[in-house]
Parts: C-alpha cells; structure tokens; sequence
C-alpha cells in the first residue's frame, strides 16, 4: 500500500487548502479514500455522526502534478484512511507561501499521512516543515460503509440562495428552537422556519430557480406551488453552512418530503454532497 | 529607588512584563547600579526570566536614595502586569512612566502620564525578598545559535499554540531542526500529529554545535522571549549543553538585556526523539532529519508490513495502531547518595543553594500543571547518567520514572531590610 503525491502549482495548493479547511470544519474525523484518479473525503451516516453523511470528491489531476498510489491489492485498488481533518488543514495552512508540498503515506512509529512542504525563504537554503498526521488504516471489509451515498429521487430541487445569508439566517434562528423547518418547492420559493409556543419565525426566499428535474414526466402534474419539507436539526445545518468560507460555484438543495435534505455544492471542481436526516 | 520611562520605551518596558508573566506569577524587582533588573521563576524552578535595563534606558534612574541601601521588593506578576496591561493604551496615549519605591512607604508606586494631562497612580504592595539570582554561565555551555528572532520566529509558526515541548537540535548536513515533543502514551490510540521545521545553516548567524545534539525544553516559555526579541528586532542567542543541562537564551542590545533560562528534558525522557538510533546509552539524543531531501523511493514507507499485521490479527477493532516503539524504561534507581540530599525540608528559600525538590506528574498541561512542585515524604537522589558532578550542589530529586532535570537555581538569601 503506497501513496505519494506531489502540488508545486501555488492556486491549486491554495485550492487544496481551502477544500481541507471545509473538510475540518464539517466533520472532526473523516475518512479519506484514495483511488488511482480521485480522492475523497467521506463522512457516512453512523450514530456518532447524528446520521449527517458527506461525500466530497476531487479529481486528482486538477490538483496534483505528481500522483502515485498502490492500494491493498490488485482488484482493490484503493486506501481507505481514518484522520482527524483538523490536522490536515493544520498542516496544509503551513503551506501559504510554499514552493512544493509532497503527501506520502509513511509509518514513522506509527502509520501516518506525511506532509512536507518547501517554503520560500529569504536565504538560500530552503526551508522544509514536516507534519506527520497519524491516521488509522480502514480494512477491507468495512469498505461496504464508506460507498458513495445514493441520492434519493427528490420531491423538490431547488438552487440555494447565497450561502452567507443563509447562514446568518439560521445561526439567528438556533437562539430561538432547534427544531428547523426547510421547505421548498418547484417556483423558486424557499422557506426557513422555526416555531416556538410564543413564536413564529419564517424567512423566505424566492426566484431562486429549480434545476431540470431528472424525470419531467411524473412531475408534470405536480402542482408547481406546492412546498416539499423536512424538519431537521438546526445545529446539523449551520454546521454545514459555517464550512462554506467561499461562495460555491453551484449549489443545490435536493428535498425528499420528511425524509432528508440532501445539499449538492460544486467548488469550482470539487463536488461536495451533504446529507442532513430528518428529525424522527 | 526611582526611574522614569519615556517614550517608546514605556511600551518595550510593557512588553518585557508581558514575556516575564508567561513565566512567573511574581516579579523581583531590584534596582542595581548597572540597571534596573526585573527578574521571575516559575514555580517549579524550571524557568528563570531576567530582564535587565540599563540606565541609558531611562529619562532618570536613581538606584538608591544617597545614603540608603539599595531596596528591592517582589510584587504580584498580576498587578504589575495589570499596569502595562494593554500595549496599545501605552503606546497611544503614555507619556512617561515614573516607578518609585522608597523605604518609608510600603508600596510601590507606578505612576502613568498620558496625554490630556490624565495621571494614572498605581499603588502596588510588595514583599521584601532575597534576592533572586541564578546560577549559570553562557560561557560554559559548549553550544550554541545565534540568529534574528523574526528566523525564529518564522521557524516556530508551523506549530500549534498549545504544543508544551519543542525539540531543537542540529540533524545532518547542519540543519537545524524543531521538532514538537509529545509525552508518549502507549496506550493511547490517538496520537498526536508531529510537525517538524528544518532550516539551513545560513538563516543563523551562528552556529557552534555538532550535528545530533539536541535538547526539549518548553516552548510556550520560550515563545515569552522570542515575541519580546521579535517586536524589538534583536538577534536572540541559544547556549546549550547536554539534554538536562539548562538552556540558556538570551537577547542584548545597548539599553537592555535578556536572559531566560529554561531546563530541559533529560536523557530518560528524550528517547522518543532517537529516531532509527538504537543505542540507548548515547550522551546525546540522535535526531534524524527525515525532511531532508533524499531520491524519492518508496523503500522507506513499509506500511505494507503493517497491513500484513493487521489483517491477520481476528477480531481486532479494526485500525489499532499496533506501537511499534519500547517504552521508556522504567524508573531510575536512586544512586547512592554521594552528595548529600535535604531531607524534609519544608520551605525551599530557607536553605541557601538548594532548590525545592520537586515532583513530576505525567500528561501534558501548560505551566505550573506537568512542572508542579511537590513535598515528597523522602527525598532520594538520582541523577540521570550523564550529568557531571561538578561543584555546583545536586538536587535531592523525588525521582518517578519521568524525571525532568531541573534548572540549577540558586536562591540566595540576604539579610532581609528591616521594614518601618
């Protein structure tokens, strides 16, 4: 099992950084899955995690200009890895002004993720930071857990309005209940609402624009007006929301009536799905 | 006693307050007559911080009243500190600052001019007190680097703020090299990520030490110094010797200096860092340079050997780190006691020479939590095999099997002026 990838160019390092920052503010340990083109940083839906699964996915190519792996065997040609995210956006932050950053898979004492970076130094000689980050090799045989989530035909898909907005929005509303309603319907319309004994709270959005649904036909005579919803933990979401630093390059909000919320971002190439439950 | 500051140098006084609260929770103040000297231990005796200002630093200093003995006291670092708190306040609106402290009255008074013709008088009681010197000579220590303390600055960036320990030692090739220092824990499955920074000979002005010294010493101690040495753009100089031996840091300009003196682990506690050296009986703790640049090959990564381990093992809980490293041995034998201990010594400063003694509990903590003092119910002495037995006392040593060695203090005590 070997891994070892190298990043020279300075915007896909910042890049990389940036998507690692989300990634620590999401979910405070997380698998990373690395296969010959991808890379991914997968959360899946266990108790611990109050059922939130996430899916992030990067090609390597856009990243990396040096990318080797051997996984565990020939027919699984893949590593599975368990780390805490912070150490990684820790390290990585290290690597603002770097000049090269290599990851290797070393077992220095015990198995880690090495993070080597060159930084650019006044003088002539270089400056080398190394971070060993400990992670935990997954077996084989929980691989079946940490699969790409499928997504559930949904009653509504709508476009997210700007996130930070959003954001704010509902980090006002987590004073009030954490019992979060979001509903949202085929007109561009959608709704945050909390309620109390006292009071009642709803922020709305509208022209927001639906994507293409991928089945016109059942949908057809749908009323168009009618709002599909799902009550959900309001923390869950601004957890989700306070991990978007950046405004997405496309984002959006898949709803299965009473089910889940599933949230599809785009990051110029890295595509990140966020599974919220739905209260029981 | 009485000395005005001026200018910018009410706020590098300020500073310098704020490096010495990071060690100590009390202030010696005595004015000599090469300067005013501001002086703090930490209250394991494991750290020693001396800030000396010479009388060009200030507008007036006058050490002594003619006729009167030179006074000195010993304040509340919190008080003091409160003083200076806010380095922005002093810098926009303090004009001078007057310290006084005379016989007569029992406080020491700290008085702010600020603009506006706004006076802020600070009332401060103090201790009489013996006073605080240590014992250590730069001179003696075989080692040592010198380079500007924005070099050092940058070099300790890559690590967390919380991080206690850092290792610093010379790898091969001349490279200096910080490591984060970790207890270890063996049955700890979450282990703590280890950040290293590598610089080049050439960032130091100097550099007068072979390749695999090293010592581990506190780093958030040492950040007191270096954030001091940075804002005043000063060169920051290390002497150091074996691991155990203190380690001497120091800044100097033509108005002030500083010393800070840090002890250091010794030999039983830095085996962690003997990375590939297989010899345990070595002065000194090999340190591998494994950033360095070698041709990439993926010999070195034998995490195959590691999956075969683990997939054969039956009912494991799936990713155990299997540790791969000993244990620190356990607990040194008390030597026989060739120098004599203290025994039930109740108060440390009673006896000339001889530092409290001090026990050590395990796991991390910041100041005053790992390094805690301790009043054992028997002293042994044990010293670890590679300290020499100079004319300098040795410490009784309570000795559990993580046994950091100590700072070689000494607190003298003068005869202490009789109070009005």
């Amino acid at each position: 099992m070997k891994f070892r990838a190298k990043i020279v160019d300075g915007a896909c390092l910042n890049h990389f950084t940036r998507i690692s920052n989300m990634i620590a503010k999401l979910a405070k340990t997380c698998t990373l899955r690395i296969s010959p083109d991808k890379l991914n940083f997968i959360l899946c839906d266990k108790l611990a995690n109050g059922g939130v699964s996430m899916w992030c996915e990067l090609e390597q190519e856009n990243f990396f200009n040096e990318f080797q792996m051997e996984g565990v065997s020939a027919e699984n040609n893949e590593i599975y890895l368990e780390l805490t995210s912070e150490n990684l956006s820790r390290a990585l932050k290290t690597a603002q002004n770097a000049r090269a950053l290599k990851i290797k898979l070393t077992n220095k004492h015990f198995p880690c993720l090495t993070v080597s970076v060159e930084l650019l130094s006044m003088s002539s000689s270089s400056r080398i930071v190394t971070h060993d980050i400990p992670i935990k090799v997954i077996p084989r045989k929980l691989w079946k857990d940490l699969q790409e989530p499928v997504v559930p035909d949904p009653d509504v898909s709508i476009y997210l309005p700007v996130l930070k907005t959003m954001k704010s929005v509902v980090e006002k509303m987590k004073n009030i209940s954490n019992h979060l309603v979001i509903e949202a319907n085929l007109d561009g319309e959608l709704n945050l609402k909390i309620e109390t004994e006292l009071v009642c709270v709803t922020t709305h959005f509208k022209d927001l624009g639906n994507p293409p649904l991928a089945s016109e036909s059942t949908h057809q005579d749908r009323n168009v007006e009618h709002m599909a919803e799902v009550h959900v933990d309001i923390r869950k979401l601004l957890q989700f929301l306070a991990g978007q630093q950046v405004n997405p390059t496309k984002a959006l909000c898949n709803i299965v009536n009473n089910k889940m919320v599933h949230f599809d971002l785009l990051h110029e190439d890295v595509s990140l799905q966020y599974f919220i439950p739905a209260l029981s | 006693m009485k000395c005005l500051v001026t200018g910018g140098n009410v706020k590098v006084l300020g500073k310098a307050v704020h490096s010495l609260s990071r060690i100590g929770d009390e202030l010696y103040l005595e004015p000599l007559e090469d300067g005013l000297s501001l002086r703090t231990v930490n209250s394991s005796r494991s750290a020693y911080a001396c800030f000396l200002f010479a009388p060009l630093f200030f507008q007036q200093y006058q050490a002594a009243t003619p006729g009167q003995d030179l006074l000195r006291c010993k304040i509340l670092m919190k008080s003091f500190l409160s003083v200076f708190r806010s380095l922005a306040m002093l810098e926009k609106t303090v004009e001078k600052c007057c310290i006084s402290l005379n016989g007569r009255s029992s406080r020491l008074v700290v008085q702010l001019h600020c603009k506006f013709g706004v006076r802020k008088t600070h009332n401060l009681s103090f201790q009489d007190c013996e006073s605080l010197q240590a014992v250590f000579d730069p001179a003696s220590c075989p080692h040592m680097l010198r380079a500007p303390a924005r070099v050092l600055g940058e070099a300790v960036v890559p690590f967390p703020p919380a991080l206690a320990e850092v290792t610093l030692g010379i790898g091969r090739g001349r490279r200096v090299i910080l490591r984060s220092y970790h207890e270890e824990e063996a049955d700890s499955t979450a282990k703590a990520m280890v950040t290293e920074m590598c610089l080049g000979e050439e960032d130091f002005q100097q550099l007068q030490a072979q390749e695999g010294v090293a010592i581990t010493f506190c780093l958030k101690e040492f950040r007191g110094l270096l954030s001091f040495a940075e804002s005043a753009n000063l060169n920051l100089s290390i002497h150091f010797d074996a691991p155990g031996r203190p380690a001497i840091f120091t800044i100097k300009d033509s108005l002030l200096d500083g010393h800070f003196v840090l002890a250091t682990l010794s030999d039983t506690d830095s085996h962690s860092q003997d990375l590939g050296s297989p010899e345990r009986h070595q002065p000194v703790p090999q340190l591998q340079t494994h950033s360095l640049p070698h041709p990439d090959d993926f010999a070195n990564d034998d995490i195959d050997s590691y999956m075969i381990a683990m997939e054969t093992t039956i009912g494991n809980e799936g990713s155990r780190v299997l540790p791969s490293i000993s244990l620190s041995p356990g607990p040194q034998p008390p030597e026989s006691p060739g120098l004599h201990s203290e025994e039930d010594e109740a108060e440390p400063s009673t006896v000339p020479g001889t530092p409290p003694p001090k026990k050590v509990g395990t796991g991390g903590g910041g100041r005053g939590g790992r390094w805690g003092r301790e009043q054992p119910p028997e002293l042994t002495c044990s010293l670890s095999s590679s300290a020499h037995c100079s004319s300098a006392p040795s410490w009784p040593l309570y000795a559990p099997p993580r046994a950091p060695a100590l700072c070689w203090l000494k607190t003298v005590r003068e005869k202490a002026e009789p109070r009005t």
